[in-house]
């Protein structure tokens, strides 16, 4: 489907594995349009993707949903194509093609036989700078996105807890909005908010061309200047300066009650920087701490804690994502077994979390990390897709492809006391938003409030 | 006139490309090993990357469950990785990462799976830590409570969760008592009343030798591939218990609508369907292909979605499983769009039934499945995948090609006549999960 990109997963594995080997080559075109070249040569089969810099945290305030309801809209047709006829083509060739949207991003992309490259190209390239739009489509195309946001958030409790606590943990940066966007905004966005939003964000100076697999770099270098080439950069594209956030002077707390849930959960999130260009490495202590934290369902700190220690949770995780233009959060997770309160497990998981920052950080389970980290960029290897995915996303957030390079090797060298003066850093109540994911209690006593349980979990 | 123009040159450039590259790659070399004790896999090797991708399935799966010991297969499964041999869970847990090897077990009704990665650098022992997982796993009591605490939890969650509750309802209607009939990993109740006893007899009774399917990709030759085998299976017993019965389908049309919460209505939907192995299985598979496949072109997809903004997604799929044969679809909407799509569904059922398909719509169907084939094998875990589940199939290695010669074989005459064979407009039921306005049960 069309669709979202799910941030916020549970069970994260270890971020970004680069290549050992060098088989990545990069130019950019003089409209500006980057392309990024990665080989396979093993399957006749090759990955077209377009990143557009733009996503749902550029959105003007009030439209919020425009950017993904317009990825949706680029299916719709141009001077040459009729609606749904870009993806038929793709289809026809044997091939399959998607787009999705994410806050700092929107993608469109293909996967097609090695030799329909070129074609790929021919029509990308059309619908960046050639989209036509009538009011029936997006009024029609607004109804499927409504379904959407019925289907991916309205019909899951965990999804509205997680928009809510977005919302609570950026009151000021637009990651605070969701990507689908809020219903009653999305019901008013029509074809003069589409347009404007591609007037001022599609243009090859604002795009990334990511290819991967058979195909050499001069051949799609080529098949790029023919197709891309030709298009002409745009003056209306801004730096993406963004409203940031002003200090968080007291902890955040929500609650929420729905009769649909079953097993109930405590999640926080905190505050957490990124990963900038040249400047990874605490962003790689970040990722290394959420890994040996609740990364391992098996081995980590919450899971030896709190699943096999206390056998007080069913399931315990921690995340961490750090490939974001501005800082986002680092996230973590218990969900306790029956009979055991939210308070309790919410209590438990401050407690192992106390205890980690005294006693630091557990050698052997880092260094078994760091073969993972190392071994990852082996078995990478065997996706040239999900390379493609890895480099877009990265140049898509303003990070360089030797950034991503780097990634594996200062994932090998970040340290014990990095990674510690990171979660003394990062672990701070001020800077969070902790949320409860509950179904409606009949016991009186098991209401407790969201103070009262955050007095209980500091005895 | 432009428009016009542009679609002309733009047509024929489409066609050219198609022209060219008809005869794509698909020429993978799979060798077929058997190793010195008899066991027999097929390979296909690569070097590039120096890991290996090996796949295990375990003929049977949750189907295998004994009477009154639903969930034991699943829960089995879930609990190899948690200790086997002088090694805890966490012990193993931490061997397993050491070697950074990636090891996957999962059950369902037709098998038992086992996917392995292993680095080239430290095969051997990562094998080991298979082997052990695979002929000496503890059951711990710890780990079986832990794991049965995490598979309960799931049970209550599917019981909160409309799409579960969809996928449960539909089969109870279709198979009845059938292990087809019911979620193999149990209820609350059977989990709960399972026993380590019964986990070793899941073990030995579904993890056999006269059942086993093996394939691999990637870093390892044939000979290195039959000597691995050898370890890793000559432990394992030589048969398990008998394969189930075939399933009984229920193939009364008719619409069930469970209450449930919330502004969208789950809704499955299907009839019976057609075994893999059935002379007609590639006009079907075109007809699903042009009535609801994976394509956004789909018609289905179009009537539905793009036309009438009635739903996100709508797929359609025929479900030929090893016990019986289905042709199924989902989709989810508002409540108050279902009753509408349903009836879009079931008019475009009918218009297909009666024959109401072209030559350009076999045509863009057989050019979509023929080209999306070849664009699979494109990595060593994805190939070893569909090596695994060819052999299931009962297909010979030189299969990947001949079948899209299959496929081109498949005439208009074969698609209608086929059409009014298996689609029956009368038997579609849909199974409806939420509070669709202005429907309601059959029954």
């Amino acid at each position: 489907m069309r669709s979202l990109l799910l941030v916020l997963t549970l069970a994260l594995g270890l971020a970004a594995p680069a290549l050992a080997r060098d088989n990545v080559t990069s130019f950019t075109l003089e409209n500006g349009l980057a392309l990024v070249v990665i080989e396979d040569h093993r399957a006749p089969v090759v990955t077209h993707m377009v990143w557009y810099r733009t996503g749902a945290a550029d959105e003007a305030p009030g439209h919020s949903g425009i950017a993904h309801f317009f990825e949706h809209l680029m299916f719709r047709g141009t001077d040459s194509l009729t609606p749904g006829e870009f993806s038929a083509t793709v289809e026809a060739q044997g091939g399959s093609d998607n787009a999705f949207t994410s806050w700092d991003y929107t993608a469109y992309f293909q996967r097609v036989a090695a030799d329909r490259l070129s074609l790929m190209m021919q029509m990308e390239a059309d619908r960046m700078r050639n989209l036509k739009l009538f009011d029936e489509d997006v009024a029609t195309e607004r109804h499927v996105i409504i379904e959407e946001r019925g289907q991916r958030t309205d019909s899951d409790p965990g999804a509205l807890l997680r928009e809510q606590m977005g919302a609570a943990q950026f009151l000021n940066h637009p990651y605070g909005r969701p990507i689908i966007g809020w219903m009653h905004e999305i019901t008013e966005l029509d074809r003069q908010d589409a347009l404007a939003f591609y007037r001022a964000n599609y243009a090859p100076n604002n795009a990334i061309v990511v290819v991967a697999g058979d195909v050499t770099p001069e051949a799609a270098l080529a098949l790029a200047e023919t197709h891309y080439g030709p298009l002409l950069p745009s003056e209306a594209i801004a730096p993406r300066i963004r409203p940031s956030e002003p200090p968080q002077l007291a902890e955040r707390r929500i609650v929420l009650t729905d009769e649909r849930v079953a097993e109930p959960y405590v999640i926080r999130s905190y505050l957490a920087p990124e990963r900038n260009p040249g400047d990874q490495r605490k962003a790689a202590a970040l990722t290394l701490l959420a890994e040996l934290l609740g990364g391992n369902p098996t081995t980590s700190v919450f899971a030896r804690e709190l699943q096999f220690g206390q056998g007080i949770a069913t399931w315990s995780a921690a995340f961490y994502d750090g490939t974001s233009v501005d800082p986002d959060t680092f996230g973590v997770f218990v969900m306790p077994v029956p009979g055991v309160s939210l308070a309790e497990a919410e209590a438990a998981m401050d407690k192992v979390i106390e205890t980690f920052l005294t006693e630091g950080v557990d050698p052997e389970e880092l260094a078994r990390i760091k073969t993972q980290v190392r071994a990852s960029t082996i078995y990478a290897r065997d996706d040239a897709g999900g390379l493609a995915r890895l480099y877009g996303q990265a140049l898509a957030v303003g990070l360089t492809v030797q950034d991503v390079r780097d990634w594996p090797e200062i994932l090998q060298l970040v340290t014990k006391d990095e990674i510690m003066a990171a979660a003394t850093e990062v672990f701070d109540r001020n800077r969070a938003v902790t949320g409860w994911l509950q179904a409606p209690q009949p016991d009186v006593a098991a209401n407790v409030t969201p103070a009262a349980a955050a007095e209980e979990a500091t005895e | 006139m432009m428009l016009r123009l542009a679609h002309a040159a733009f047509a024929l450039a489409t066609t050219l490309t198609v022209t060219l590259a008809a005869p794509l790659r698909a020429e993978i070399a799979i060798q077929e090993v058997t190793s010195p004790g008899g066991i027999k896999a097929w390979l296909v090797e690569d070097h590039n990357i120096p890991f290996m991708a090996l796949e295990i399935r375990f003929r049977g799966g949750t189907s295998l469950d004994q009477p009154g010991k639903r969930g034991a297969v699943n829960l089995m499964t879930a609990t190899l990785e948690e200790g086997a041999g002088d090694l805890d869970a966490q012990g193993f847990a931490a061997a397993r990462d050491g070697l950074a090897a990636q090891i996957g077990f999962g059950a369902d009704a037709d098998e038992v799976a086992v996917s392995v990665q292993a680095l080239s650098e430290n095969r051997a022992e990562a094998m080991d830590l298979v082997r052990l997982a695979l002929t000496a796993p503890r059951f711990d009591a710890e780990a079986v409570e832990r794991v049965k605490g995490q598979v309960l939890a799931g049970l209550r969650a599917d019981a909160q969760d409309p799409s579960a509750i969809a996928a449960r309802l539909e089969a109870a209607r279709q198979y009845g008592d059938h292990p087809y009939g019911s979620g193999g990993d149990g209820t609350i109740d059977s989990v709960t009343a399972l026993t380590r006893d019964d986990l070793v007899a899941a073990w030995q009774g579904v993890l056999a030798r006269d059942r086993v399917y093996v394939a691999a990709a990637g870093d390892i030759t044939g000979e290195e591939l039959g000597l691995l085998l050898d370890k890793l299976l000559s432990g394992l017993p030589e048969t398990g218990w008998p394969m189930p019965a075939p399933a009984q389908l229920n193939d009364a049309g008719g619409v069930h609508v469970e209450p449930f919460p919330g502004p969208q209505s789950v809704v499955l939907f299907g009839h019976g369907g057609i075994a893999f192995g059935d002379p007609d299985f590639f006009a079907a598979n075109i007809l699903n292909e042009i009535l609801g496949g994976g394509r956004f072109s789909a018609r289905l997809m179009s009537e539905v979605r793009d036309k009438r903004g009635l739903t996100y997604g709508i797929v359609t799929g025929l479900a030929a499983r090893d016990l019986s044969a289905e042709w199924v679809g989902q989709f989810q909407a508002s409540n108050d769009k279902v009753a509408e799509a349903i009836m879009v569904i079931r008019a475009e059922w009918a218009r297909l039934a009666a024959g109401d398909v072209t030559e350009e719509d076999l045509a863009a169907a057989k050019t979509y499945i023929t080209g999306s084939y070849p664009l699979r094998f494109d990595g060593n875990g994805p190939i070893a995948s569909i090596l695994v589940g060819m052999q299931m199939l009962g297909l010979p290695s030189d299969y990947p090609r001949t079948r899209n010669d299959k496929v081109n074989a498949v005439t208009l005459d074969d698609l209608k006549r086929v059409a009014a064979r298996l689609l029956k407009p009368d038997n579609l039921f849909f199974t409806v999960v939420g509070e669709p306005a202005g429907l309601a049960s059959t029954e």
